[in-house]
């Protein structure tokens, strides 16, 4: 009895460590591809490999990916990779773009459990909330629904999805002063 | 019986979601639209016509006492192929499908099959008894999943045909329940006619 158990849990695991094998670098480059997607989105022209070149912080009780992007050796913006879990549905994962000024260059969604048809609506393809960040600086645009005082456009009937995006472009936005002041200037 | 009565009798007179009721989970969960519950219908054919045959092949060696372990043990191999190839050829798919995927493993459809079928029949005969089912629960999915996606996004596999918003409802969970009631009674009547 333990025996064909015990059997069938070998055959079992060779069966699944070779597919393991066999998928493991499409799975690896799957990932790096929707990560580069991403960052073509959100930052200006470059000719480095951000994705190469990111590094890890902690802030905000999370770890924030951030990636550097260079033309002809000149930094023209970052990346920042921050996670929410202020959403309706669950955590909002975004990609945010910013110039060296601080200036919001694009934003993308990454991954998201809101609403269909409602909060889903964060996704640049199916509304255009996430365009009205565009070129602003979070110095002067303040990052939350003009609800709560901010002068951000709600989608209606996605309060919550709304402010979740606010509340992760601000986190977006404070690390990247963070590696602004870190890297004395050089950004 | 014959072997393409197998097939037929999984998509018709068994067909796990309209006649046995079986696998409710994953029906409602992933029916957003067509294309997401043709995806998961067709994954858990596959799974279902490899466990079929793989413990069909096995239940004699099996002692009865562990059967539902060792039984869970092949269908959870199979899962899980099934969860690397996705996550390795359709990232963006197996996203959307999410939880749903490994949740195969408990879906009560594929151990429904291996205890009542599978574990008292012929390989070739399990395995087309598999394919069978796995059809007719795709199906039901595809069919569930069009219906709503027609009427809560005004689309048909992701080509918008009515402009501006539809009746959101039925991208929502009541509209799973709704339809898939109103396409349990046509089905039903449709097979006694």
């Amino acid at each position: 009895m333990f025996l064909t158990l015990l059997l069938i849990c070998f055959g079992g695991s060779a069966i699944l460590g070779g597919v393991y094998l066999l998928t493991h670098g499409p799975i690896e480059a799957a990932q790096t591809a929707k990560v580069n997607r991403a960052l073509m989105g959100v930052l200006p022209e470059f000719d480095n490999t951000p994705s190469e070149e990111c590094f890890e912080m902690d802030l905000e009780g999370q770890v924030i990916k951030a990636y550097p992007a260079l033309f002809n050796g000149e930094p023209v913006g970052w990346a920042v990779e921050v996670v929410t879990t202020r959403g309706f549905g669950g955590p909002i994962q975004i990609m945010v773009g910013f110039l060296p000024d601080g200036t919001i260059f694009n934003s993308a969604l990454i991954s998201h459990s809101e609403t269909p048809g409602l909060g889903d609506k964060l996704d640049a393809e199916k509304s255009d909330f996430s365009t009205q960040f565009k070129g602003k600086h979070p110095a002067t645009f303040t990052l939350a629904v003009k609800k709560d005082g901010g002068m951000v456009d709600a989608i209606t009937a996605a309060t919550i999805s709304s402010r979740a995006f606010c509340h992760a472009m601000e986190v977006a936005y404070k690390a990247f002063q963070h590696i602004a002041t870190q890297e004395g200037g050089k950004v | 019986m014959s072997k393409w009565k197998i097939i037929t009798q999984g998509i018709i007179k068994e067909n796990p979601t309209f006649v046995l009721v079986l696998g409710m989970c994953p029906t409602l969960g992933t029916t957003t639209s067509a294309i997401n519950g043709m995806s998961m219908g067709l994954a858990t054919t596959f799974v279902l016509m490899l466990s079929n045959y793989v413990i069909s092949l096995l239940a004699g060696f099996i002692p009865s006492k562990v059967r539902i372990p060792a039984f869970i043990i092949v269908i959870a191999i199979f899962v899980t192929v099934v969860q690397l190839v996705m996550q390795a050829y359709v990232p963006a798919l197996y996203q959307t499908l999410g939880l749903f995927i490994p949740l195969i493993v408990v879906n009560c459809i594929v151990l429904g099959r291996a205890e009542a079928y599978a574990s008292k029949n012929k390989p070739l005969d399990s395995f087309l008894d598999g394919l069978g089912s796995g059809l007719g629960f795709t199906l039901a999915l595809t069919v569930l999943g069009i219906v709503r996606e027609l009427l809560g996004a005004g689309s048909f596999f992701g080509l918008k045909l009515i402009p501006g918003d539809a009746i959101l409802v039925f991208i929502l969970a009541p509209g799973a329940f709704l339809a898939l009631g109103y396409l349990m009674v046509l089905f039903n009547k449709l097979k006694k006619a």
